[in-house]
């Protein structure tokens, strides 16, 4: 499904923070990718997410080699990627219904097709009090969960997280990793961008670990 | 293209949780809040440039009409002068030019202008009371052309300085050249005003694009990482920038056209004073016909359109540089 060849990664003149990157991420893979503050995993899950082109190498993504597309076809990729980002990014002037809804709308779905499906994963993130609120009026741990839940709403081939249990309290956590296990059960390959030790343990998964801008994976 | 289009399973199962009672939550909101529009800036930057350029174009209208009404009334009409000589009866000869000019083929009808009414023509420069024995004033014989004929000149110039060698023909040629280079002249001023306020009016909704995409960033972001193609960016943008457009258009538009209507109204405050005079004598009756108000609303539309190709333009450049 992604496919990384000897990638480098470099902001402007700076010095290389993603070296020499080859991997693969399997479809109906879990993996952790894990490391150090400012070991890169961001920046990792925006090539993944195509927001960043590689400085060098080759990123091939669901069969086709990202430095080839144009802005159509990325949208396009996009539709099939879910990410978690560490600031939400949630548009203020909707509700968290509707927020967790655009991935629908965007698609041009009817909104009977997909309403029921949206009130039950907010309820399952434990945001069902809170459909109709809008995002500056929640807390940082409902953002976060508002933001996953439009995530993985569409069930995206693959889910990119940033730190997603980073803003919940432990019970939420494992009920967000349960999620993400039921989501890669039902076949999207999942990488959690994550330093908690705690959530790791949890589940036996394959963790990709960056350090000084290399990438070491364990099976 | 995500793989809840293929019939699964539900994500996730709320058992007890479910809500009995369904929840009330609907898209109520536009992807594009309205309000993060600066709009009314923009409608009335636009209706101020229709309400221009509608002003123009009625002008240039009225103009065009009275000038044409002008030249067909001036062409239709040939003014003979006969002038005072000395050893000459003025009498005699204005009533022998008279008779060559109705002799003239083409000519239907001829109008010597009497004493009486020679004086009445001199009145506002010389005053009432003239006795015209103490003046070499000269006797005027209007001739009116059939329509459509042409007036053989130079035979009709050899009858009348037959019969009175001071006598002159003006077909007013030179005024009917002048008032064409006038009227076209207007009519060239005009468009190179409509040209400058479209130019405005584009570079204007090109900055309120510009300014509006800034401010609404972030949703350009979010609306990439779920998925949307620049199309469907721009298109919940475009929407906003064409009913702003269309409200501008409407606006100034109308109130151009209120302007017109009432104008024929003002006119007559002014009648019978020298300003009225002056422009009752250039515009006419100073109304616009309905083919004229129907040129300017097919304006004001044009100019939402100009508005909304504007505003895609800069959109598409904007979202290029954005992601």
């Amino acid at each position: 499904m992604v496919r990384f060849e000897n990638v480098g990664l470099r902001y402007g003149l700076g010095p290389e923070i993603l070296r020499d990157l080859n991997f693969l991420i399997p479809a109906h893979s879990f993996q952790f990718l894990t490391g150090p503050s400012g070991a890169g995993k961001t920046s990792l899950l925006k090539l993944l997410f195509l927001s960043l082109r590689p400085t060098r190498g080759l990123v091939n993504l669901f069969g086709h080699d990202v430095s080839l597309l144009g802005k159509d076809e990325i949208a396009d990729l996009r539709k099939r990627i879910g990410i978690v980002l560490q600031d939400f990014r949630l548009l203020d002037h909707m509700t968290t219904y509707e927020n967790v809804a655009l991935p629908f709308r965007v698609m041009g779905r009817e909104e009977s097709s997909y309403r029921k499906e949206v009130i039950d994963l907010l309820k399952w993130v434990g945001l069902g009090e809170r459909m109709d609120a809008l995002p500056p009026i929640l807390s940082g741990g409902e953002k976060q969960r508002a933001a996953i839940a439009r995530a993985v709403i569409s069930r995206p081939h693959l889910l990119l997280a940033d730190e997603p249990t980073g803003n919940v309290d432990p019970t939420l956590g494992r009920r967000l990793l349960r999620l993400f296990i039921e989501l890669n059960r039902s076949g999207t390959a999942v990488v959690i961008a994550t330093h908690d030790m705690t959530l790791m343990d949890q589940y036996d998964a394959r963790r990709l670990v960056l350090h000084e801008g290399r990438l070491h994976i364990y099976e | 293209m995500s793989r809840s289009d293929h019939h699964l399973g539900p994500l996730v199962d709320l058992g007890r949780e479910r809500p009995q009672v369904p929840a009330r939550a609907r898209n109520m909101s536009p992807i594009v809040p309205r309000g993060s529009i600066a709009g009314s800036a923009l409608v009335a930057v636009v209706a101020i440039m229709t309400f221009l350029a509608s002003i123009t174009t009625g002008t240039v209208l009225l103009v065009s009409a009275s000038a044409a009404e002008w030249q067909s009334e001036v062409a239709s009409e040939i003014t003979v002068q006969v002038r005072p000589a000395p050893g000459r009866d003025i009498d005699r000869d204005a009533a022998a030019v008279a008779e060559a000019v109705r002799a003239q083929s083409g000519v239907v009808d001829i109008r010597p202008f009497t004493k009486e009414e020679s004086a009445k023509l001199l009145e506002p420069w010389l005053g009432s009371g003239l006795s015209l024995d103490e003046l070499p004033v000269p006797r005027v014989i209007v001739a009116r052309v059939q329509p459509g004929a042409t007036v053989d000149l130079e035979a009709l110039r050899r009858r009348v300085t037959q019969a009175a060698p001071s006598a002159s023909v003006d077909d007013h040629r030179a005024w009917i050249e002048r008032m064409r280079s006038m009227t076209g002249a207007t009519v060239i001023a005009g468009i190179a005003i409509l040209v400058l306020v479209i130019i405005a009016t584009i570079i204007s909704v090109s900055f309120a694009t510009r300014g509006a995409m800034a401010a609404n960033r972030p949703i350009v972001e979010v609306l990439h990482f779920v998925g949307a193609g620049d199309r469907y960016i721009a298109n919940r943008f475009l929407r906003h920038f064409l009913r702003l457009g269309l409200e501008g258009g409407v606006i100034g538009g109308g109130i151009a056209m209120l302007v017109f209507g009432f104008s024929e109204s003002i006119a007559g405050w002014f009648s019978g004073t020298p300003v009225g005079d002056q422009f009752a004598a250039l515009l006419g009756t100073f109304s616009l016909r309905p083919s004229g108000y129907l040129a300017l609303a097919a304006q004001a539309v044009l100019i939402a359109a100009i508005t909304a190709w504007a505003s895609r333009r800069t959109l598409f450049k904007t979202l290029n540089e954005i992601d």
